[in-house]
């Protein structure tokens, strides 16, 4: 991150960008690594509404995508809401790092 | 404007209101809160924040994970903050300087800037009448200063200022019921909700923008930090907060109440005290009446508000 300087910081402490946030990834938070099983997915999307990090990316039709790992700070949450497919998770967390 | 339909697949095509990169605890209820507050409407919003881990952890130096204007105010004032800001807007319009676009206002505060420190400014906006909705995400204590009691703590919890031990076992007094003392407002639309029945959340979100004047949410948002639970529990507990009927779900339009959402099987409350260590002293053998009276109290309020709701029901077929 380049140093900043407050003359050239907006005045009254402005932020004119909408969700800067995005600059700043918090994948790196996480020492639990969600899975996404695609075979057990069944497409419910509660995975995508229950994330606190909008990290479980959806395409253009709507469907689930991968995870967003770049946000993604392995709370678990998705997983353990994932109704899955007959008893077998579509998400399952995994050690970060193994 | 048409209210927007609330199928999964649908809202999944739209784009969030509130982006990744906030800094909130992994796992924290409150950005799920906020998240499906801002999704239930296309309307364009206009918020404001009162401190708290929403507030500080949403918007830091030149990072803002909000994608609508939003203001930082300070702890005590959210609501006359935004109720300026929607006084302002009104005589804009009225004056022919902007177009009416329909905006709609917003505060939001954590339960010890609403029950407690806010709790005047949003008591006074709701009395001028402002059109304008305040949401608190209320997660029973101060936890982005570390865990003091709130006027909102459950009973028997532990936090930092009512700890458990040897002199108290945990906070001795029940909690203030807000919803109700909102509802003393006369106001035309109250309600609680919880994130884990997003649908029950999102229609009642778009039922009080539909209204217009002032309307209060009262929103549970589990805290794992606080609530000395997991990472991965938020939903699971703001669940059992409402089959337990510790957090019931109803609404109270232009006086009247309805329980919006009934358990099928109403749940012990030890179901949803017995994941979170802040209750763990409750388990103890000698603090077995602490149980009870826990229960009883839930068993008192949920019995009021079947029989409010159902004189709200009895209203409505008259
Ligand atoms: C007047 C004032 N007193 C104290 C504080 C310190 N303070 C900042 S956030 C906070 C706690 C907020 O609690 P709550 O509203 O419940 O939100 P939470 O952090 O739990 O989400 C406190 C005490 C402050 N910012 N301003
Ligand atoms: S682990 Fe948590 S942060 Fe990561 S995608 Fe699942 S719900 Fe979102
Ligand atoms: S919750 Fe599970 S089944 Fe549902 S969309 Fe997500 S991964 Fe698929
Ligand atoms: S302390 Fe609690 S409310 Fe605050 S960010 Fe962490 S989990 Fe969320
Ligand atoms: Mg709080």
């Amino acid at each position: 991150m380049s140093k900043k300087y407050w003359e050239t910081l907006p005045q009254g402490s402005v932020v004119l960008e909408a969700g800067s946030s995005a600059k700043f990834k918090t994948g790196g938070w996480r020492s639990m690594r969600p899975k996404w099983i695609e075979e057990n997915c069944i497409q419910c999307m509660f995975c995508w509404m229950y994330c606190p990090d909008m990290s479980v990316k959806v395409t253009a039709e709507g469907k689930r995508a991968e995870f967003d790992y770049d946000y993604c700070k392995g709370c678990g949450i998705c997983a353990l809401e994932c109704p899955g497919k007959k008893g077998k998770k579509a998400i399952v967390m995994e050690e970060e790092g193994k | 404007m048409t209210t927007k339909p609330l199928r999964l697949k649908e809202l999944a095509k739209g784009e969030d209101r509130f982006a990744h990169g906030h800094r909130m605890c992994a796992g924290c209820g409150a950005p799920i809160v906020v998240k499906q507050v801002l999704m239930a409407t296309d309307y364009p919003i206009i918020a404001a924040n009162a401190t708290g881990c929403l507030e500080v952890s949403s918007c830091i130096q030149e990072y803002t994970a909000w994608k609508i204007p939003w203001i930082h105010s300070a702890f005590e004032n959210s609501a006359a903050t935004i109720s300026g800001v929607e006084a302002m807007y009104r005589s804009l319009v009225k004056q022919g300087k902007i177009d009416d676009k329909q905006v709609k206002f917003i505060a939001f505060g954590g339960d010890g800037g609403t029950y407690d420190i806010g709790f005047q400014s949003l008591s006074g906006a709701m009395e001028r009448g402002h059109d304008m909705m305040y949401v608190c995400y209320d997660n029973g204590a101060y936890m982005n200063t570390g865990i003091q009691r709130s006027s909102a703590t459950p009973f028997g919890a532990n936090t930092t200022t009512c700890p458990a031990g040897d002199v108290i076992p945990g906070k001795p007094q029940q909690r203030k019921d807000l919803t109700r003392i909102m509802a003393a407002h006369g106001i035309p639309y109250i309600a609680q909700a919880s994130p884990g029945n997003w649908m029950d959340l999102m229609k009642k979100v778009q039922k009080a923008f539909e209204i217009r004047g002032p309307k209060f949410m009262n929103i549970i948002a589990p805290c794992n930090r606080g609530w000395r639970s997991r990472t991965d529990d938020a939903i699971t507990l703001a669940k059992l907060a409402v089959e337990t009927c510790y957090w019931p779900l109803y609404e109270i339009e232009n006086g009247v109440t309805r329980v919006t959402v009934k358990p099928k099987e109403k749940k012990p409350l030890v179901d949803f005290l017995k994941p979170q260590g802040r209750f763990k002293h409750m388990f103890a053998p000698e603090n077995e009446g602490m149980l009870k009276q826990a229960q009883d109290y839930v068993d008192a309020q949920w019995d009021r508000l079947l029989k409010e709701s159902a004189a709200g029901e009895a209203e409505k077929a008259e």
